[in-house]
């Protein structure tokens, strides 16, 4: 599954359409290995876009629970990773 | 040092474009969420070794980068995998529009070798200077130019090759998918 959170973000994809039909007209394609300033600038404007997208999300709860819980109890964190799997449910409340 | 509370807040602060950093790394974000939590733990488990007053955003995606690629090596054959499945997924929906534009960038991020992908996405999203996406992938300044440089033109020639959009989505997705073996 890949994704699936960013998908429905419409502002990537408004960005990534203006940005390919953009490229598509200023590109200086015959020499793959040689690109020009516009398409450079296009690929960073996408790779932003969907960087920043996930960065606007902002702190999700979790990772908030788990510092401020790690905080209060002034322990260690136990760093063994018990599986491949998500939570281990250890800082819910 | 030890964990302050003005500490605990920079970190909860880094914690955004650690996942942005993440899911553009593994193109997962269950997995990128896991390699946050690991990371946000080995960070805390290891704070006495954090200099103060160092750039603490580059501490932890050091990291964050180094449990990506020793995950990376045992999840290699998943990946692979799922980029079967992707390329699947593509083909049956052609006509997503901007929706397909994007999966098409991303797809073509993840065709990049690993380290071309980190130094273009510390360099060219996560904001880090040269200097400190080597001090992060542990290479040098001028090996970070490079790979940020060669990454770019293989992205260039994944989304903009000449008659990209003449072909059929299919042909696309395969240029994009199934290009180079490398």
């Amino acid at each position: 599954m890949k994704l699936q959170g960013l998908n429905s973000r419409g502002n990537v994809e408004k960005v990534m359409k203006d940005v390919k039909s953009q490229a598509s007209k200023n590109a200086a394609p015959r020499k793959p290995g040689g690109l020009n300033a516009e398409i450079q600038s296009r690929i960073g404007h996408q790779l932003r876009a969907m960087y920043d997208d996930v960065v606007r999300q902002g702190v999700p709860d979790r990772f908030a629970d788990l510092i401020r819980k790690l905080d209060v109890s002034g322990e260690q964190p136990h760093v063994e990773h018990s599986g491949g799997s998500n939570d281990q449910n250890n800082g819910r409340d | 040092m030890p964990l302050t509370d003005s500490l605990r807040d920079d970190i909860l602060a880094s914690v955004p474009s650690l996942r942005a950093f993440a899911i553009s790394l593994s193109g997962n974000s269950d997995r990128a969420d896991d390699l946050v939590q690991e990371t946000l733990l080995r960070a805390l488990a290891n704070i006495d070794s954090f200099q103060p007053g160092s750039n603490l955003p580059a501490w932890l995606f050091t990291i964050l980068r180094n449990l990506f690629r020793s995950d990376y090596r045992k999840r290699r054959r998943e990946v692979e995998d799922a980029e079967g499945n992707y390329a699947k997924t593509l083909k049956t929906h052609p006509s997503q529009g901007a929706h397909l534009e994007f999966e098409e960038f991303r797809a073509a991020l993840d065709k990049l070798p690993q380290d071309q992908r980190e130094a273009l996405i510390l360099v060219g999203a996560s904001g880090f200077s040269y200097e400190d996406a080597a001090a992060i992938c542990g290479c040098a300044v001028g090996t970070i130019k490079s790979r940020v440089n060669r990454a770019r033109s293989k992205l260039a020639a994944l989304l903009y090759v000449e008659g990209a959009e003449d072909f059929g989505p299919d042909e696309t997705v395969r240029a994009v998918i199934g290009g180079s073996g490398g």
